[in-house]
């Protein structure tokens, strides 16, 4: 490896010297550009347990440390919709709950004092435990991570605890515009009630107990459901073997199914959230998208960087640029690993330009007809991509995190190649096709969220326009927020 | 009794440290290069994968921005991406004359926009229109986003710029058979930036200031907070501008503004990644020994005077409540800089942290809680503050006395033993989580190269750290944190506060 990378120097090294007249460097397309020397990134090693507990070990000897992560099956969109907030709330207080042997507070003063960190928390279709340390310190933290899989307590005051903040959450989750947007945008395009969208409520998290927090851990966290990581200063055989002595005895349980989820796209057409103390619309323009799996993947990858990429695409270079109307633009076809991801266009105007704006955004993907992605552009689009592919893993622990997510979503371990592959195939008439497959002008719902009293012209001359109450339900049967007395 | 042991995870760090990644190490893979113009370099060999990534350290900020012409360092920051003669123009020679008559024309103008006596109205009309046909000429030599595109199409990552009030920041990664490309681009930005499309990347800029602060009731908070906390330093002003200078300064204030201060000695770049600095050090030398050496400026700032009383700001929104308040410090040459960072670690860092465990965990009063130095800024004497986020059915008010109860604390009685030793190893913990990253390292390397003239200071900073006393920390508490040297800023929700019987007072 090392005389493989000392070569391959040498030769960028003589391709420098030879760049180094100044009359070329005026010019940056005479400035040669070497190829990039081979490299291999290290492959974690993958090891299954019998009892089906999947472990990735990635060595890294760059500094003294040991980080690890365990993901398990089952997340918010698995939890029942009377109780949106639980996955979330198990997530806070599996860690600040404590174990058996250790409250949550006496766990922080142990790991503070070693400046290490042991986390959990929740995602969509997870939950997750992670840690970082120094390396002498991880046979006593590893210990900790043991005994939150193995016997956590979610101890009742912490589960008030992370109750109180998650009312205070709810209570604030108006206060920001772009906040509102994204959440009412992902209830158009999934269905207000459906499992990738749905906001939890005072009612949903009341009816959260403890019990369902242990019922979760009970139904979820079997070895059979995770996947481990373990990166940075350590001996994989030594660690295998810990790995091996704290887990393999564990008996398998019942695996996790994905849930069956139905989506129920809004009816294309308007929507507006009016709030009357901003200056600045959020438009979105969403619909259902699809998943990574689908070979159309690295059609909608390439026309995703050519349409809303970076400065070249060609909504930055319109909206932003050339008109000068926002300052954050942007549109993709959404993909997810196991669901629909959301097609969604994006950006945010003065008030006063909010419906010259929504009209630009539908000029830019009317002109993907009329004036189809060129090969120039697909050309652009797909360097970036490839030139780029390297920041995938330029890193141990970004390899790793790879290799987990694909793991978890059962991808083959070598689509990160497959997808450079991929990309390289695309031609100018698969993004085209893509195009029109996937975005439809006509299916768009439409969101603003802004002050209709200043905007340019009545956002219901583009057609009707269905208001969106954001008003928070109170706590039921209790009385609304508390009132403050005044300030002294 | 307890110090006994406090010695030994010390000991331990240093010794963990000695095996990979001490100041010794760095020593070898680390060539400074100040170059004749001022400008100073740095490369720091890191070859974990065949990517680098840089930091340009421009040493003026926001604080820096001319009277009634707020905002323009964060706007030529956004310049700086237009390109240049040779990158981003189908033909300079008459681009430039284009562009020089729209500088005239907008001139013109603002003359008559802003006269105070006789304005005529039909005539700005005919000015603006001038002014407008002027840019559409210009337009017409453009070719958008070149300068981007070339890095993006290069494989470039993370491509973005940032403005502080204390300095403006240009970074991104690249594969590392883009040395040179690199080196010709970053260098030729700075030498050659043409102020092109001027009038709509000010509206892009206003549209920012939309999103930042004027839709963002914590922005707004802010704002008028740190304007209240500053009324003679240039930290008064907000770094987004404000809205009439956004609406007023012209592509000739940014290009002045670049010729005044973006002078090679204020230059710092960092590059850390796949790079040998025996060959890489030559190359990139040369292309940033083009840039033309130039006198320093004068950028004295007005000392801001001690405060000697309380100042409130209440915004009353629809939104939720919020607190914070700041004291003045010293800036972050103050020999009591690590004892700062002391405090703030020991009030604020995570869950053993005393605000989180008076404030959230034993008064459930707030959802967080947290004290920090560096606001906005800390290269002149600048605010140590601290937030609550008040939860449902708590006051601002309530916030601002558990605080106190807390800054008292410190004051009257030595943190303990287990305090102190945590806060330093967590310093040095810090201090080894963020070397293993070229972007990270990049940034830290040019910010301690240009505030202290010697990177070295990054790791100096932990021995800092180190020598912090439970009495230097009750001294400087004691010092800093007076009724007289605060300012408190509140928001209030306006419809609880409306609510309430007999209505806010």
């Amino acid at each position: 490896m090392n005389t493989i990378r000392r070569i391959a120097f040498l030769a960028f090294a003589l391709l420098t010297l030879v760049s180094l007249s100044p009359a070329q460097s005026t010019e940056w397309s005479k400035i040669p550009i070497p190829p990039l020397h081979a490299f291999q990134p290290q492959q974690p090693k993958r090891v299954e347990f019998p009892n089906g507990m999947v472990v990735f070990l990635q060595e890294d000897h760059e500094l003294p440390l040991i980080d690890g992560s365990i993901r398990i099956r089952g997340g918010w969109r698995d939890e029942p919709a009377a109780k949106i907030g639980l996955v979330n709330l198990y997530g806070n207080t599996w860690r600040t709950g404590g174990v058996k042997s250790q409250t949550g507070d006496q766990m922080d003063d142990f790991l503070e004092a070693r400046a290490a960190k042991l986390e959990t928390g929740s995602l969509t279709d997870s939950t997750e435990i992670s840690w970082s340390c120094l390396k002498p310190d991880f046979d006593d933290v590893f210990k900790l991570v043991v005994a939150l899989l193995r016997e956590p307590e979610f101890r009742q005051d912490k589960i008030d605890l992370a109750l109180d903040e998650y009312a205070d959450a709810i209570s604030r989750r108006n206060d920001d515009p772009g906040q509102i947007a994204g959440r009412e945008a992902a209830k158009l395009a999934y269905g207000a009630a459906n499992p990738y969208a749905r906001s939890a409520e005072y009612a949903t998290i009341g009816a959260v107990t403890r019990e369902d927090l242990l019922a979760w851990y009970k139904s979820y966290v079997h070895p059979n459901n995770m996947i481990v990581g373990v990166s940075g200063d350590f001996d994989p055989t030594a660690m295998e073997a810990k790995l091996r002595q704290a887990f393999a005895s564990w008996q398998k349980g019942p695996g996790a199914k994905p849930p069956a989820i139905e989506f129920q796209p809004a009816k294309p057409g308007y929507y507006l959230v009016a709030k009357g103390d901003v200056n600045q619309s959020n438009i979105r323009m969403v619909e259902l998208g699809t998943r990574r799996d689908n070979p159309d993947y690295y059609a909608i990858e390439v026309f995703n960087d050519a349409m809303g990429g970076g400065f070249s695409s060609r909504l930055i270079q319109d909206i932003r640029t050339k008109r000068g109307l926002a300052y954050s633009v942007g549109g993709s076809i959404g993909t997810s690993f196991d669901h629909p991801g959301v097609v969604r266009f994006s950006m945010g105007t003065k008030s006063q330009s909010t419906i010259e704006s929504i009209q630009a955004l539908f000029e830019d993907i009317d002109g993907l007809q009329k004036n189809p992605i060129t090969d120039e552009e697909i050309a652009r689009s797909k360097d970036t991509i490839l030139n780029s592919f390297i920041f995938n893993f330029d890193s141990p622990d970004k390899v790793l995190a790879e290799r987990m997510n694909y793991e978890f979503y059962g991808y083959p371990a070598d689509f990160l190649e497959k997808y450079r592959t991929g990309i390289e195939k695309v031609t100018t008439a698969d993004v085209a096709r893509i195009a029109a497959k996937y975005l439809h002008r006509d299916q768009l719902a439409v969101l603003i969220v802004g002050n209709p009293a200043e905007f340019d012209k009545p956002l219901d001359s583009l057609g009707p326009v269905t208001r969106v109450d954001i008003t928070i339900p109170p706590p039921p049967g209790g009385k609304p927020q508390e009132v403050p007395p005044p300030p002294q | 009794m307890k110090s006994r042991f406090s010695l030994v995870p010390i000991l331990l760090f240093f010794s963990l440290l000695a095996g990979a990644q001490d100041l010794a190490s760095f020593e070898k893979r680390t060539t400074v290069k100040k170059l004749d113009n001022g400008l100073t370099i740095i490369i720091c060999e890191r070859p974990e994968a065949p990517v680098f990534s840089f930091f340009t350290l421009v040493d003026v900020g926001s604080a820096q921005d001319p009277m009634g012409k707020t905002g323009l360092a964060h706007m030529f920051e956004h310049m700086a991406f237009k390109g240049t003669d040779k990158i981003g123009s189908k033909n300079f020679a008459e681009e430039k004359a284009a562009l020089a008559k729209v500088e005239t024309d907008y001139s013109a103008f603002l003359a008559e926009r802003d006269r105070t006596v006789g304005r005529d109205d039909q005539k700005l009309k005919d000015l603006e229109k001038a002014w407008k046909d002027s840019i559409a000429d210009a337009d017409r030599y453009v070719k958008p986003n070149e300068f981007s595109e070339i890095v993006e199409r290069q494989g470039g990552e993370g491509m973005n710029a940032s403005t502080s009030d204390d300095q403006t920041d240009y970074f991104y990664s690249f594969p590392s058979n883009r040395l040179e490309l690199w080196a010709y681009m970053e260098s030729e930005r700075f030498q050659h930036p043409v102020m092109r499309e001027f009038y709509k990347e000010r509206n892009v800029v206003i549209e920012e200031r939309r999103l930042r602060t004027d839709s963002n009731p914590i922005g707004k908070l802010v704002e008028q907070f740190i304007t209240a906390s500053f009324q003679a330093h240039p930290y008064h002003r907000p770094t987004i501008g404000w809205m009439s200078d956004l609406n007023s300064f012209s592509a000739t204030d940014a290009q002045n503004f670049f010729n005044h201060y973006y002078i090679p000695a204020n230059l710092v770049v960092a590059v850390v990644g796949d790079v040998k600095a025996a060959e890489a050090m030559p190359m990139v030398e040369k292309y940033f020994a083009r840039l033309p050496a130039r006198p320093r400026p004068d950028d004295r700032t007005t000392t801001e005077p001690p405060q000697g009383s309380e100042r409130t700001v209440t915004l009353r929104q629809s939104a939720q409540p919020f607190y914070i308040e700041g004291y003045h410090r010293p800036d972050y040459r103050s020999a009591d800089d690590a004892v700062y960072d002391a405090i703030a670690d020991l009030m604020s860092n995570g869950r053993t942290s005393r605000l989180y465990r008076a404030l959230v965990r034993d008064k459930k009063i707030a959802a967080a809680s947290a004290g920090f130095s560096g606001f906005p800024g800390t290269k002149y004497p600048h605010l140590f503050a601290f937030y609550a986020v008040p939860l449902p059915g708590h006051t601002p008010a309530e916030m601002g006395a558990a605080i106190h109860a807390e800054i008292e604390r410190v004051k009257k009685e030595d943190i303990s033993d287990e305090e102190l030793k945590m806060i330093k190893t967590r310093a040095k913990a810090d201090l080894i989580r963020g070397l293993a990253d070229n972007s990270g390292l990049a940034t830290q390397l040019a910010i301690y190269q240009s505030r202290f003239g010697d990177w070295r200071e990054l790791f100096r900073s932990v021995d800092k750290i180190d020598r912090v006393t439970k009495a230097n920390i009750r001294r400087v508490a004691n010092q800093t944190f007076q009724e007289n040297n605060r300012t408190v800023g509140i928001n209030e929700n306006l419809k609880q506060a409306a609510a309430v019987p007999g209505g806010a007072q």
